[in-house]
């Protein structure tokens, strides 16, 4: 059984200019110890399904679709039943580390209140467990350093201790929602070491958010492409990599640079992404799409199944875009 | 932190003697003197009367005169209109009576206040958080001159369940209508700061952390965005506190409180330096020792704050 079953999650935000559809129609699973990344530029809606999932959605947002959870329904249950799944059973780690730690409590004091909370421990049992877990994602001298403020870390320090503090109830889904964005690459590098490293060792599941291609190739081994909302493509990591079937994925891999070809100039995919207030009736990548045509702006590709473990959302054929 | 503190009271007295010798300027330059009445009194009469108080001496003198009494002394000299009386007398029984009604005053006005701002925030958009706004618009544009009658005619008049007015050493009966009157305006203040700050900090990053890591929200309000959102508020009672307990004219003209805050009008009114000089030093160094404290406070609450 999946651990985590999404089926057809729509998102919808009310503001002032009008509603707003974030996330449409997306459909995935998510199985023990299974990594998947989701792909796609900003505004592409892979955050909010991460978000609507756990009922972290902003207060003018609103979810419908299924989302079941070891089997149970989890959409829009009541914030007192999602807490007893949050941190306990699916954690979350955020963009920015400089700004999702409180600055102005103590780093045990934030990391304590998880284990006090969901596992009824003591102070004193809950600050030795800490700092264990803190040793685990490497940080030097944790048991001193614990009881300092998050500004007195690095950005990389208060990654680490993020995910520490993500993992100190063993959840069984931990969603990374670009976790290296905020960082230099060097110590992307070394997150993105210390997530699989973790992964590993806690068997944990994962779904990276992020829209840098270059760290989905060695760190997930299925990737969901997302753009306007809607999911793009979906497979196997390699596969996506080595034939991409839509056109959106085929030019955020000619966007990645590579040491194996001479470019002077970085291909693009022209245009902008799309204003999710007006909506778009066919697909939403067609404005941008090179191979457009009129059938494309009129109807939004159903997602179709082109292998046991490959979809697609497109009009085109596989080899077409190939 | 030590060594701030000293540092901002050794800048507190060049402070407060600027403010000493603007003040005296501002009176100066002002048209009139503390013994000009409706009816003209005999040059020979006006001249003893200067010569007594020291009027007729150049302004430079008088004003090192007044400073060398008041530092050395701290004697804020004779009042010129209250004949027995001198401005020690006059702030020694003013002042506890402004301190008492002020400062449960403010006592009212930070926890109902608060209590709004939070809730409103909380509930944002809901029915709670138009309630807790309409009391605090409410409250805000209802002044104290109009308040303060309001309240004598439901509680006097109608109800006859306070007295109307005077202080009687400050007995609760004779605070009551004086704190109401003074401090709605106050919490409507503190209301609306409270909301808008508490709203920002429940979109911060942190506070998403927070809920993610499964927090009831009650512990995630009050113990994650509690702190953060009072930093603003924070700055903002400083001021108001020695707003409060230097009180006001209106509290102390409507209730005959006898405070200091009808005195400073009169003063003012009738050219009585010495009286006006008094309450504004008075002032002004309640103002640089509560935005010290308002420093201090800054500095328990923000952990990146280090003096």
């Amino acid at each position: 059984m999946a651990l985590l079953d999404i089926q057809d999650l729509a998102v919808r935000f009310q503001t002032n200019d009008g509603t707003v559809s974030a996330v449409n129609g997306v459909t995935f699973k998510v199985y023990e110890g299974d990594t998947l990344a989701i792909v796609g530029e900003s505004g592409s809606g892979k955050s909010q399904t991460a978000f609507a999932a756990i009922g972290l959605l902003a207060r003018n947002g609103h979810a419908t679709g299924s989302v079941k959870w070891d089997g149970q329904e989890i959409l829009n249950l009541p914030e007192a039943k999602l807490n007893k799944i949050r941190s306990s059973e699916i954690a979350m780690i955020f963009q920015d580390p400089m700004t999702s730690l409180n600055p102005f409590m103590k780093v045990s004091d934030q990391m304590e209140e998880v284990l006090t909370l969901h596992r009824g421990m003591s102070r004193k049992q809950a600050r030795a467990e800490c700092v264990r877990m803190l040793d685990a994602v490497r940080i030097p001298d944790a048991a001193a350093r614990i009881t300092m403020y998050p500004h007195e870390f690095s950005g990389g320090m208060r990654q680490r201790i993020m995910i520490a503090m993500s993992l100190l109830c063993r959840p069984r889904l931990l969603i990374a929602d670009e976790p290296t964005t905020a960082l230099d690459v060097t110590v992307q590098a070394q997150i993105m070491d210390l997530l699989r490293d973790i992964k590993d060792e806690f068997n944990t599941a994962m779904i990276l958010i992020t829209h840098d291609l270059g760290i989905v190739a060695g760190a997930c081994e299925r990737t969901m492409v997302m753009y306007g909302g809607r999911i793009m493509e979906r497979g196997p990591t390699s596969e996506i990599f080595a034939s991409p079937t839509h056109p959106y994925t085929r030019g955020l891999l000619d966007a990645v640079p590579r040491l194996d070809r001479k470019e002077d100039v970085l291909p693009t995919i022209p245009g902008e992404p799309p204003d999710m207030l007006r909506g778009f009736g066919g697909c939403p990548f067609q404005p941008r799409c090179p191979l457009a045509d009129d059938l494309c702006k009129t109807q939004p590709p159903a997602l179709e199944r082109i292998s046991d473990v490959r979809v697609r959302a497109c009009h085109r054929s596989p080899e077409e875009v190939a | 932190m030590l060594s701030f503190i000293i540092r901002r009271l050794a800048v507190a007295i060049p402070t407060l003697l600027i403010l000493v010798v603007f003040s005296y300027l501002i009176m100066y330059a002002a048209p009139g003197g503390p013994f000009d009445a409706e009816r003209t009194l005999p040059p020979e009469v006006m001249a003893n009367l200067n010569a007594k108080y020291g009027l007729d001496q150049p302004l430079i003198v008088q004003m090192w005169n007044y400073v060398v009494n008041v530092v050395v002394h701290f004697d804020f000299g004779p009042s010129y209109l209250y004949k027995d009386q001198t401005v020690n007398d006059i702030i020694n029984q003013g002042f506890p009576v402004t301190l008492t009604y002020g400062f449960w005053s403010f006592v009212v006005a930070t926890i109902v206040g608060m209590t709004l701002g939070i809730t409103a925030a909380v509930y944002h958009n809901s029915w709670l958080d138009y309630l807790a706004v309409g009391i605090s618009i409410g409250a805000q544009v209802l002044p104290n001159f109009v308040m303060a009658p309001i309240l004598v005619l439901v509680f006097t008049l109608w109800l006859g369940w306070l007295p109307g007015g005077g202080w009687q050493g400050g007995q609760w009966e004779y605070i009551i209508m004086p704190v109401i009157a003074l401090s709605t305006s106050f919490m409507a203040s503190i209301a609306r700061l409270t909301r808008s700050s508490m709203l920002e900090v429940l979109n911060a990053n942190y506070i998403r952390t927070a809920r993610a890591k499964g927090l009831p929200m009650r512990r995630v309000i009050f113990r994650h965005a509690l702190k953060p959102a009072l930093l603003p508020v924070v700055s903002y009672l400083g001021p108001a506190f020695v707003a409060m307990i230097t009180g006001s004219v209106v509290i102390d003209m409507y209730f005959s409180t006898g405070g200091i805050g009808i005195f400073f009008v009169n003063s003012a009114l009738n050219r009585d330096y010495s009286v006006i000089m008094g309450i504004t030093i008075l002032t002004g160094a309640l103002t640089i020792l509560f935005n010290l404290v308002v420093d201090i406070l800054y500095a328990c609450i923000d952990p990146k704050i280090r003096y």
